[in-house]
């Protein structure tokens, strides 16, 4: 049993995500940084799918009522045991009734703890991912409040019994700072931009606004440019309009030019602006741990490169767990 | 971008999604290609097919990559377009359901003077810009051609329980309105809007961009199942169900919250088939005898 005393800013419970349900209009959740997640969940001897908690900007304070073992990744930030400070990116032996305390974010926007065993609230649709627009999943659909208490659950990897102290190799922790490339397969509807705003898009630095949360982030930069038309019965009349269409997740949509909007994986489905391309599922991790005023530098990359840095992602992923079966 | 044998566009939402436009404008002959062509798609049982989702006049499927490979998704959907070039059955079976619609709510309201600076017109209300950039005189002519023609829904998006829906009437008198330059990151549930020639009712408090016409008192997303309309379900609309908004007044309003609360609303539904066919022919003729339906009782 964990005791919440402290909610944090918004921490919500997380796992792989809730695939399969996006014609409902339901979107897929999990962890927006997968990648912290993931390793999280390896140093504490997890199935893969255990979900975590996921905190933004300002960590919880939790008491855990039993002997186990916890790792927190994520974002740059102290991590303390009953006052006594502990690694990130380490598994870590937390004794019964000691506390665990988070200090200010040095960077990145989420943090994510591990328990063995992994968080256990009720699977909906097959995942215990909170998404908090709808209300399903999670702990009663919402993020965690003051005076909550948490069970742990059985995911765990019978072949993984870490002991404390087990990390993970510096270079497979991705370093975080403000300003970053981001990578983007152009398409979708970006037949709608000139040219010149194309070019524009792939070369301007865009900054993370405030209206930046785990549904999308809204970016602003310079305005973009749509060519004209005489707009299509059923679009509506701004040049930044379609026929409402399905929205990828991590795709960019430019609601009449001025600003971009980038969904992640509480996307909406769907929705009526041009979207002009879609962020690589690679990236998706570095755009969770940005925050405003972080500026993105989206550059054009092919299909072909976005695959390749799908495959090399996982093979990070498997060499850590492959390290941490040692 | 890849344009196929039929002219629609085929691009990639980077490596987990397809995205395949099928015209940029919206038609139900469009609408009934994309479902034939979806249901295609998903009787080829491809593994590592995850979602199948079919919009007003395109589709996005998602997949993983691992498991299917990208070359032979897109020979795949080729196939399936080269097969399909007659385009699909005209019939979509559905439900009709009457919609009870405060108009001009007080709620609504007090959320689009919040959003003006994101608005085309901010000197004006939503349902003001929306009748007078459809010729209307006055807000009464508006409401009244936007309750008096039913609506099919064409699209299953954006969230759970969010159905886009096309008006049954020919072009010439459809309703359309463009949506907010910026969205707006709050709509209050249940509140109606109206986007492009769309009509939707928000399922829960969010973001939006469409121009906010009213609200209705019942819900049409639930995910405790309190009314029996929504056993076994959490949404209340459904692709292919057809929408009747009835305005209603705010004593009507009250009434109906209240039943919500105990529990005992019920929506009036009637099993209906849509025949894209028999509306082309004459679609007032077409919409009194479907309304029929509703009349018994």
């Amino acid at each position: 049993m964990i005791d919440v005393s402290a909610p944090g800013l918004f921490t919500t419970v997380q796992d792989r995500g809730r695939p399969g349900f996006y014609a409902m209009g339901i979107a897929p959740s999990g962890a927006l940084d997968l990648y912290s997640h993931e390793v999280a969940n390896l140093l504490v001897g997890n199935d893969g799918g255990a979900a975590t908690l996921e905190f933004t900007f300002v960590g919880p304070t939790l008491t855990f009522s039993e002997f186990t073992v916890i790792a927190v990744t994520g974002a740059v930030l102290d991590i303390s045991l009953d006052g006594v400070r502990v690694p990130p990116w380490t598994c870590q032996v937390v004794r019964a009734g000691q506390t665990l305390t988070f200090g200010p974010m040095l960077a990145g926007a989420r943090g994510y703890l591990a328990v063995r065993g992994g968080i256990d609230v009720p699977q909906v649709m097959e995942s215990r991912s909170t998404y908090v627009l709808s209300g399903i999943g999670g702990l009663q659909g919402r993020a965690l409040r003051a005076g909550d208490r948490l069970d742990t659950g059985q995911d765990v990897n019978p072949a993984a019994n870490p002991r404390g102290g087990e990390s993970v190799p510096a270079a497979f922790i991705p370093a975080l700072h403000g300003d970053r490339e981001i990578r983007v397969v152009g398409g979708l509807c970006d037949y709608r931009l000139t040219q010149a705003s194309i070019t524009e898009l792939f070369s301007a630095p865009y900054e993370v606004t405030l209206e930046a949360n785990r549904t999308g982030y809204r970016f602003a930069g310079p305005p973009l440019e749509f060519i004209a038309r005489d707009a299509p019965f059923g679009a509506g009349s701004d040049p930044s309009n379609v026929v409402n269409l399905g929205y990828p997740v991590g795709s960019i949509q430019v609601p009449s030019g001025t600003e971009l909007i980038c969904l992640l994986r509480d996307a909406v489905t769907g929705g009526g602006y041009a979207t002009v391309g879609t962020v690589i599922s690679a990236d998706l991790d570095a755009i969770a741990q940005m925050k405003a005023p972080d500026r993105a530098m989206f550059t054009q990359v092919s299909l072909q490169t976005a695959l390749a840095e799908r495959r090399v992602r996982r093979e990070r992923l498997d060499r850590i767990a492959e390290s941490m079966a040692h | 971008m890849l344009v196929l044998e039929d002219g629609a566009r085929l691009s990639h939402g980077a490596d987990e999604f397809v995205f395949v436009e099928l015209s940029e404008e919206m038609s139900l002959e469009g609408t009934v290609k994309v479902l034939a062509l979806t249901d295609a798609l998903r009787d080829r049982h491809l593994p590592g097919i995850v979602d199948i989702c079919p919009a007003h006049v395109s589709y996005m499927l998602r997949f993983l990559p691992e498991e299917l490979d990208v070359d032979e998704l897109v020979a795949t959907i080729r196939e399936v377009h080269a097969a399909s070039a007659g385009g699909g059955s005209p019939r979509i079976r559905g439900r009709l359901i009457e919609m009870p619609i405060l108009y001009n709510d007080p709620w609504t309201r007090e959320t689009l003077m919040r959003f003006r600076d994101r608005h085309h017109a901010p000197e004006l209300d939503d349902l003001t810009y929306c009748a007078r950039v459809n010729g209307f005189d006055d807000v009464q002519g508006f409401v009244d051609a936007h309750s008096s023609s039913p609506f099919i829904a064409t699209f299953i998006g954006f969230m759970a329980g969010n159905a886009e829906c096309y008006q049954l009437v020919p072009r010439e008198r459809q309703l359309e309105a463009p949506k907010y330059l910026r969205p707006r990151t709050d709509t209050p549930e249940r509140a109606i809007g109206h986007g492009g020639a769309f009509s939707t009712i928000y399922p829960v408090r969010g973001a939006g961009g469409f121009q906010l016409l009213g609200r209705c008192p019942a819900p049409v997303f639930d995910l405790e199942h309190r009314l029996v309309d929504f056993a076994g379900q959490i949404v209340l609309p459904h692709g292919g169900d057809i929408f009747k908004y009835r305005q209603i007044d705010m004593d009507e309003y009250e009434d109906i919250e209240r039943e919500v609360a105990a529990g005992t609303y019920r929506y009036r539904i009637r099993e209906v088939e849509f025949d894209l066919v028999e509306f082309s022919r004459d679609p007032d003729r077409y919409n009194h005898s479907l309304l029929e339906a509703l009349a018994d009782d």
